[in-house]
């Protein structure tokens, strides 16, 4: 049933189709990065200060004479790194949460809930400020502190679908064939309350990249001398009224690929639940 | 409803304790003390005013002690002083910030409805035509924007360019000799470009949102009933649908606030606006932990209350839900 599902949406969904392309590119081009760079993206090269876009420097140089097009491939990779390892960390301390919350239930549910409320209620760009600020910026740091305060919503959702499971018909059974509360959760209902994931994880990478970008813009992101697209447009700013093309492209290629997986995001949605399809 | 209210309060209390908890251990955890710039930074002091320092903040006690020092302190709303040169209370040093940082999201967030509403009926009403196809590429170019980014743009363009507007700051240097109508206008020419940012980066959210909003109560009988009756299509859309669609909105406003209040740190640095974001980052800088704690509780505190006057509007609101009050957030 899902294939024939999938394959119309698959036709009616230009927009998921358009992300999809997008999100492939921009992975391709951070895969790629090595074989695309026509610069080394750390060599500064003192000829060739704030040259404006050309032949041999697409995207131009920057104040010392670095190739724009280049580095941005490297920070592609960044993005993409952050996306997915905080999306991996938030999604495992999420289910982990939610599961034990909806199948344990009691005073386990309510603290791990209380929890929840509480970190909700911080601004979160005010953490993520203030413990990578502490723990020293860079790109590890980065990761994990988005990860560890993005978990919310999930342990919301695994938990709705696990409390709404562990009263199946085919948990009671595997309970009364005698399966630990390990096994039940790991094996019959973790495989089933993971439905609102996929939507969830690619709207996650959208966010991680944009509060990445942020945070290297305001100078606690990735550091010098690793270039990610928001340390870029900080350098940019500095020359922002003569060399208009450090601030544009990194900008743009931010907005781009949030664009693509927030598309492909809203696609999931329309595939995995017809219910919310507009 | 005795005992609503008192489940209630039990949870305020419990979630507000939760807050203070994070605000100090994820700053106390963290490697490093906030005399380090003083003191093993500094190659002027020894040994001694290192712990002369930490004898003076109490930062050589355990850390649940000075935990529940912070707390007792607390809770008589005594946020402790400011480690920087100034040692001045945390609480004045807030008190004088936050005005701005409320009054700029405030505004932001009635422009954002003032826009939103219509923009998500129509494009509810015209579903699948020309209007709504726009809007829902605008909705998610406004998802995927950047706020820093946009912002640098406008500065490149309208201030650099066409010097419509300062580039940031809060008033001119010529403030003080300006009429009180010449100085609300710089004021407001010195906030159009942060105000436009962040209206921009929260509509796309709420039309969305009041977009399907409009088109799930559409779907319901007492629509066909008024339209039945033979009401013009305006007085069904605005009069009707529109007062129940904005119910769930009412929740929303409570669930956007600490976006809001952290994305002011990113607005007001960029445009150098003395507000409570600027403060926050500066305190982040500085390593000032009293401030720091203070901004937290704070932010945190500001978004519990924000979602329980929400959900006690919600309350006023729709009749249906008075004798069912949930816990604010809850699940």
């Amino acid at each position: 049933m899902f294939p024939e599902i999938a394959r119309r949406s698959l036709r009616l969904h230009s927009l998921l189709l358009l992300g999809l392309v997008i999100v492939g590119l921009m992975s391709l081009a951070a895969i790629l990065a090595p074989v695309l760079s026509t610069h080394d993206p750390l060599a500064p090269n003192l000829d060739a200060k704030l040259l404006p876009p050309s032949a041999a420097h697409f995207f131009g140089t920057d104040a010392l004479g670095r190739d724009l097009f280049s580095r941005m491939l490297y920070g592609a990779r960044v993005s993409l790194w952050v996306g997915f390892i905080s999306v991996g960390i938030s999604l495992g301390i999420g289910t982990g949460l939610g599961l034990a919350a909806g199948y344990f239930r009691g005073l386990v549910d309510e603290c791990i809930m209380r929890f929840v409320d509480v970190m909700l209620c911080f601004p979160s760009f005010f953490l993520i400020l203030a413990v990578v600020a502490f723990l020293e910026p860079n790109l590890v740091n980065i990761m994990v502190v988005i990860g560890l305060t993005s978990w919310m919503n999930v342990a919301r959702l695994v938990r709705a679908e696990t409390l709404s499971l562990r009263e199946r018909e085919f948990i009671h059974a595997a309970r009364l064939c005698g399966a630990s509360s390990l096994s039940i959760l790991l094996r019959h209902i973790l495989p089933n309350a993971i439905a609102p994931i996929p939507v969830v994880a690619t709207l996650g990478v959208a966010g991680a990249i944009l509060i990445e970008s942020s945070l290297s813009f305001l100078g606690i992101g990735v550091q010098y001398p690793l270039p990610s697209w928001g340390n870029i447009l900080l350098e940019g700013k500095q020359t922002l009224e003569i060399a208009w093309w450090l601030s544009l492209f990194p900008g743009l290629a931010i907005l781009i690929t949030v664009l693509g997986y927030n598309l492909l995001g809203e696609g999931l949605r329309d595939i995995f639940d017809p219910r919310l399809a507009r | 409803m005795p005992a609503i209210l008192a489940r209630k309060c039990l949870w305020l209390a419990a979630v507000f304790l939760g807050i203070t908890v994070i605000s100090f251990t994820v700053i106390h955890l963290a490697p490093g003390s906030p005399t380090d710039l003083e003191t093993t930074l500094n190659p002027m002091a020894d040994l001694e005013a290192g712990k002369r320092l930490a004898d003076f903040y109490g930062l050589d006690k355990p850390l649940p002690e000075q935990y529940w020092n912070w707390l007792k302190r607390l809770v008589r709303l005594d946020f402790g002083n400011s480690m920087s040169s100034d040692a001045r209370p945390v609480m004045d040093k807030i008190a004088e910030r936050l005005p701005l940082t409320l009054w700029l999201n405030g505004i932001t967030l009635f422009l954002t409805l003032i826009l939103a509403i219509p923009i998500g009926v129509i494009a509810a009403r015209n579903r699948g035509g020309l209007f709504d196809k726009g809007t829902t590429l605008l909705v998610f170019i406004g998802f995927a924007m950047p706020g820093f980014w946009l912002s640098l743009l406008l500065v490149l363009h309208f201030s650099i360019e066409l010097q419509w507007f300062p580039l940031s700051g809060l008033e001119s240097l010529d403030h003080e000799s300006l009429s009180p109508a010449g100085k609300l206008l710089d004021l407001a020419r010195h906030l159009a470009l942060p105000i436009f940012v962040s209206t921009f980066g929260s509509l796309a959210g709420y039309s969305r949102f009041i977009r399907s909003s409009i088109l799930e109560v559409l779907r319901q009988e007492y629509i066909l009933t008024a339209r039945a009756k033979g009401l013009p299509e305006r007085i069904v859309l605005f009069r009707h649908a529109l007062r129940n669609a904005l119910l769930p909105v009412i929740t929303l406003l409570g669930l956007s606030l600490p976006g809001l209040i952290g994305g002011s740190v990113i607005i007001e640095s960029i445009f150098s606006l003395p507000g409570m974001g600027q403060l926050f980052y500066t305190a982040v800088m500085a390593r000032d932990y009293p401030l720091i704690m203070g901004c937290l509780v704070l932010g945190a505190g500001l978004t519990l209350v924000g979602n329980i006057l929400a959900d006690a509007c919600y309350g006023l609101a729709d009749p249906r839900i008075r004798g069912s009050l949930r816990p604010a957030g809850g699940s």
